[in-house]
């Protein structure tokens, strides 16, 4: 998501940057881009109108106009106002004093309630809480059902009542959380439209009984210009705490996600993405920001790796690599741990610039590269493995037959591992810290490790100069 | 109560919001570049996105000027003809004359497919036509079970199978049965997907093409259903879904709310595909056959009563 927005925005920021000196007229141009950039990317009018103003007075304030870059002075104005308007930093659950902690989701239908509570219910069992989902949608057909088959999957409970009404279902929830010494509690509600009156009424009859820490609107990250009155009527009648934004696996422009924060004043908590149970995702507004101009998301992609990669093994690893042990089976378990990371493409987007680069999303760049290294090394016998040094031109071309590859894959293959050795070998200094540094090492050498066609070294991370399908691009480029 | 009324009482808050905005552009003002740029922004907050809101309104100014208007309150007439124009004639479902009419609906998650399904088998159930549904959602918890409800709630069989089955399976099973019974219409259920999700994608190119080899000609109909209240996303929806299976036909739902549904203006204008049912609300009566002059004039003229 978020793409077209950033690109647009990106081709106006480079045509400023490229300006020695700015006048407000340059000024009054880019904004009048933004503003249209904004509107394509369906975030509110009344909100766009409000933020490009803003932008536009601190842009050409005395001190930015005349000092020595400021092109980059109007880029970073409009990446902190960005950063404001989807909420500053990042926000969390409220958990009750004393538990249950009550969260209950509301919104319109089809925005993803039902998905979105065995998402969070799943998201606090992993946190070695005891959640307990109640089924509250009486309205639509097997809603309940829906909640009970999800909260099989990831093994919460459900509590539901046959033919009781929302509220009783809301107060006998209660009871059952505290019967089971469940610590967090999560309503699913009906989808509702924010005019019906009477529906609107019931979800303030049900906040009564519940009287819920957390009241947060589901909504749907495609939702155009109608995201403001939705999100100011539920805000109205219940004083929602938060939003969860959904369906952000899809390619919508996501200006919801400006629009509700500026409208309603409360902050994206969570996102959602994809139809698979897995825990949401917390909403970083400055991250967002930075994605959305194309700074990148680093830190997005560390946490990442810190969860991910298995740190016995990585630590076990290092000292292989510095003791210059490191041997073809290491290097596959590496290609293991970068692959846990999850697909390539979307570790790729986070790297600065690299939204930039069209057609990333079509490069398939998944699993397939991986498999082939994977291929090629399990063709090895394990002394091979041990010592590639063996590896001659007959042994060579045995595993190219064993793997479906070219004995010139293998070749690369080879050479790669060569490099990624002398490079360990050189990795040497700093203590024995874990965690972020070996994450880095494994990411830098993730970077080399796609290049079976074009054998790039070890570029570092965040580095905008990040390895092969940036020289895919150059290429088509030159092309033309 | 009449199909207008219906209509204009489903709309009757896209109306108000819009309506007061509308009204303040036109009443009592000369006709001058601000009276458009204002109905060029009411029609972006409609949904109808920023290039097509300028072409609308760029085809309005030239119209008015064909016609010498000189008062704002005149613009409703010429916005309904223009927006008439824009959205073509009303467009008939296809009907397959010697067998079952396999109807596939698709859409993303949430638009509103299988509440579509039940209110469009409960319209042509009372047409007096045979209809039956497939439940291929077989991926969505309770997908299936929801389905049924609306079968019993209409009085028509639902054919299925477990959940996690292949839905081209239960589409193909869905046709042998209507063969066999002499239905009149099948009704094929797909689950929910993100126009993004190749793979999803390529699963729903399969479905039509098994609809396609059990019965030549088939499917005669594929609905995409979009949610009124989306934003320019739906544009790129109508796109991909073409693209993959020829769209015929949309489904516009959630009309009863605030949101306009704006968006059908650019997936007609750049896509030409019709839009043929809108749906005003989750009771079985709330399907209504679209009307272009009836949005239209539902839209911009909110001060006439029928």
């Amino acid at each position: 998501m978020f793409e077209s927005l950033s690109n647009n925005l990106q081709a106006v920021f480079q045509r400023l940057r490229g300006r020695g000196r700015l006048t407000e007229a340059d000024v009054d141009e880019a904004m009048r881009e933004i503003r249209r950039a904004l509107l394509a990317a369906d975030v509110n009018v009344k909100v766009v109108r409000d933020f490009v103003e803003r932008v536009r007075v601190r842009a050409v304030g005395q001190d930015v106009l005349k000092s020595l870059t400021p092109g980059q002075q109007v880029v970073k104005i409009v990446y902190e106002e960005l950063t404001e308007l989807m909420g500053g930093s990042q926000a969390r659950i409220r958990m009750a004093p004393k538990p249950p902690t009550v969260v209950m989701l509301v919104g319109l239908q089809g925005a993803g309630k039902t998905t979105t509570a065995a998402k969070l219910a799943l998201s606090f069992r992993q946190q070695s809480h005891r959640p307990l989902l109640v089924a509250a949608d009486v309205y639509r057909p097997a809603a309940v059902d829906q909640l009970r088959v999800l909260g099989g999957q990831i093994d919460v409970p459900v509590f539901s009542l046959d033919g009781a009404s929302a509220v009783e279902i809301a107060r006998e929830g209660l009871r059952d959380a505290e019967r089971r010494g469940a610590d967090v509690v999560i309503v699913d509600t009906a989808g509702r439209l924010h005019i019906d009156e009477a529906l609107m009424a019931e979800l303030e009859s049900m906040k009564q009984v519940l009287e819920p820490h957390e009241i947060l609107l589901v909504v749907d990250a495609m939702t155009g210009q109608d995201a403001v009155h939705v999100a100011e009527a539920f805000h109205q009648r219940l004083e929602v705490t938060g939003v969860i934004l959904t369906k952000l696996d899809g390619d919508a422009r996501g200006g919801a996600a400006l629009t509700v924060r500026a409208a309603t004043g409360c902050p994206i908590k969570f996102v959602g993405v994809g139809e698979k149970i897995e825990p949401l995702e917390p909403f970083h507004p400055e991250r967002m920001a930075s994605r959305i101009l194309g700074m990148g998301d680093v830190l997005s992609l560390i946490e990442r790796a810190q969860e991910r990669i298995d740190l016995e093994k990585a630590k076990e690893m290092e000292a292989r690599m510095r003791s210059a042990n490191f041997t073809l089976d290491d290097f596959q378990e590496m290609f293991r741990q970068v692959r846990n990371l999850g697909p390539l493409d979307q570790i790729l987007k986070m790297l600065p610039g690299m939204n930039r680069v069209k057609g990333l999303e079509n490069l398939d760049l998944n699993d397939r590269r991986f498999r082939r290294l994977e291929a090629i090394i399990s063709s090895m016998t394990p002394e091979e493995r041990r010592d590639p040094g063996i590896l001659n031109a007959s042994r060579r071309r045995r595993i190219a037959n064993g793997s479906g590859t070219t004995v010139r894959d293998v070749n690369q293959l080879v050479n790669q591992f060569e490099q990624v050795r002398e490079m360990m070998k050189h990795l040497t200094g700093g203590g024995k810290r874990v965690g972020r540094r070996q994450a880095m090492n494994a990411l830098r050498a993730m970077g080399g490790v796609p290049g079976l066609t074009g054998g790039a070294g070890l570029p570092h991370l965040g580095g905008a100069e990040a390895g092969p399908p940036r020289e895919r691009v150059h290429r088509k480029k030159k092309k033309k | 109560m009449g199909l207008f009324d219906r209509f204009r009482k489903g709309l009757e808050k896209s109306r108000a919001a819009m309506a007061d905005r509308l009204l303040s552009v036109f009443r009592g003002r000369k006709l001058d570049d601000s009276v458009f740029d204002e109905m060029e922004e009411t029609l972006i907050l409609s949904d109808v996105g920023v290039d097509t809101a300028a072409a609308l309104v760029e085809a309005i100014r030239r119209e008015a000027r064909k016609r010498r208007i000189e008062r704002a309150e005149d613009l409703p007439d010429v916005m309904v003809d223009v927006m008439v124009e824009f959205l073509g004639p009303p467009a008939e479902m296809a009907e397959n004359p010697d067998g079952p009419t396999v109807v596939l609906v698709v859409g993303v998650n949430g638009a509103g497919k299988t509440t579509t399904i039940g209110k469009l088998a409960h319209a042509y159930k009372a047409q007096g036509k045979r209809v039956i549904l497939a439940a291929a959602d077989t991926f969505r918890a309770a997908a299936i079970e929801q389905l049924m409800v609306w079968g019993e709630r209409v009085g028509v069989d639902v054919v299925r199978q477990a959940q996690g089955s292949d839905p081209a399976a239960v589409v193909y099973d869905a046709i042998q049965a209507a063969k066999a019974r002499r239905c009149d219409l099948v009704i094929c259920d797909t689950a929910g997907r993100l126009q993004n999700k190749t793979h999803l994608m390529n699963e729903l190119a399969k479905i039509r093409k098994v609809a396609e080899r059990e019965l030549p000609g088939a499917p005669h109909e594929v609905l995409l259903v979009i949610d009124g209240t989306t934003g320019q996303n739906g544009l790129v929806q109508a796109r991909v879904f073409k693209e993959v299976v020829q769209v015929t036909g949309i489904v516009v739902t959630k009309l009863d709310g605030t949101a306009k549904g704006g968006i059908v203006f650019p997936i007609v204008r750049e896509e030409g595909i019709p839009v043929k049912w809108i749906g005003l609300g989750e009771g079985m009566d709330d399907l209504q056959p679209f009307d272009p002059r009836m949005f239209a004039e539902a839209i911009c003229r909110p001060e006439t009563r029928v």
